[in-house]
């Protein structure tokens, strides 16, 4: 289900923008509010619908099986880590959910920024960043410098 | 420079009466544009039958006093202290730019109609509130102008792309500008250049009171209506279709950071 945008509820802040995977979710030149540029392309991931906010983004249910009338609607609460959802049906039934966002208080995950910048011998290894003691385990597997190629001719 | 009325300055060319008719002319300019915006976007009916949609699902009932605190509570929250802005950058920058622009055509129309002429010296404080008002204005502008209002460097655009989103900033940045420009001018007693940016000014002001059926001026009159809407809807039990509260305890906080974005 695509994303959609209630235009008078959006003031434009690019909350949506900043996080959509597709890079769908653009500012309108006229009005400045956002809008979905292409929900054919939208990955329905709802990063959108939940970051809003102002509440001003819903799920547009495709026409085979939500016609008019329904309506999928979002309340994030990142203090109690969780999100809501209230789905209505065509014929007036209405369920809610309530799933966990996560299991830790904000701020508690280092950021990047906050771990020591890679030296030269680490930005050369196979590894990831951080990687393997941030994996939680003692080391990885590595290919020799000689098998790199091996395939390839 | 602070003290001196620019508007009395000017009498010495122009007549009182044609700077007061032309006040009038931009009100009812303002007036009519906000008519037009109104009848062409169809906002006033979208508000009208979202509010019949929002009492026949009411769930509570809201009476008088009630409506009449949400009122009070839309009137300081939303309006006076813009409470709708989640970016802390961007509330700041329209608080500025709001009180300034008030301050701004308030003083203009005092000094206009009260003081439009050296024999009528203005109290001192009143010009120094138009220049307070108009570099408020400046400041809240450029800054959301230049700094806010698009990550340029997320979507690639230049900072100095005029869209039509852009014509009620750039038109009130650029009027109250010319405006400084002007009255420092005429304190300096350079003529040439008094009349080059008071005939600047004068076209900034009339494109900013004339462009509302195309530009963004007229939020300031329908987005208090919306934020009265958005309150009723909580109170009456409707919430704009949004789901109840989750009963979990407040134990994580807020997000401590706010992203940088527009």
């Amino acid at each position: 289900m695509p994303t959609f945008v209630y235009m008078t509820s959006c003031d434009g802040c690019g909350h949506c923008v900043d996080i959509c995977p597709s890079d769908i979710m653009h500012i309108d030149s006229i009005y400045r509010r956002a809008y979905n540029i292409e929900p054919n392309m939208c990955w329905e991931c709802y990063s959108c619908v939940k970051a809003c906010p102002q509440n001003a983004i819903d799920c547009r249910g495709y026409a085979d099986f939500a016609p008019m009338g329904h309506s999928v609607r979002v309340l994030r609460e990142p203090e109690k880590a969780t999100i809501s959802w209230k789905i209505r049906f065509r014929d007036g039934r209405e369920k809610d959910f309530v799933s966990p966002i996560r299991t830790t208080p904000w701020g508690s995950i280092k950021s990047p920024a906050d771990y020591a910048a890679p030296t030269t011998a680490a930005m050369n290894s196979q590894q990831l960043a951080h990687e393997p003691e941030a994996l939680k385990i003692d080391a990885l597997p590595a290919l020799s410098r000689d098998r790199f190629k091996q395939g390839l001719i | 420079m602070f003290t001196s009325n620019p508007f009395a300055e000017l009498s010495a060319s122009v007549s009182p009466t044609i700077m007061q008719i032309y006040v009038v002319v931009m009100a009812l300019l303002v007036a009519g544009g906000t008519l037009i915006d109104i009848i062409h976007k169809k906002s006033a009916l979208y508000f009208f039958s979202n509010w019949r949609k929002s009492n026949v699902k009411a769930t509570q009932h809201v009476g008088g006093g009630k409506m009449v605190s949400l009122a009070v509570q839309t009137a300081v929250v939303d309006v006076m202290a813009s409470g709708e802005f989640c970016n802390v950058r961007r509330r700041i920058a329209h608080l500025l730019t709001m009180y300034g622009f008030v301050i701004y055509v308030v003083t203009t129309v005092i000094m206009v109609f009260a003081y439009p002429t050296p024999r009528t010296p203005a109290p001192a404080n009143l010009p120094t509130l138009w220049y307070i008002g108009a570099l408020m204005v400046c400041l809240g502008g450029y800054w959301f102008w230049f700094f806010i209002r698009v990550d340029v460097a997320a979507e690639g655009n230049s900072p100095f792309r005029f869209v039509r989103a852009d014509l009620f900033i750039v038109a009130l940045v650029l009027s109250v500008t010319f405006g400084l420009v002007w009255a420092y001018l005429q304190t300096r007693g350079n003529a040439t250049w008094t009349t080059i940016f008071l005939a600047l000014y004068l076209i900034a002001t009339t494109v900013l009171f004339g462009s509302i059926p195309w530009s963004k001026f007229s939020h300031m009159f329908f987005k208090p209506a919306a934020a009265l809407q958005k309150r009723v809807a909580e109170a009456n039990g409707t919430r704009t279709n949004l789901p109840p509260p989750a009963e979990a305890p407040k134990i994580y906080g807020r997000v401590l950071g706010q992203p940088r974005h527009y």
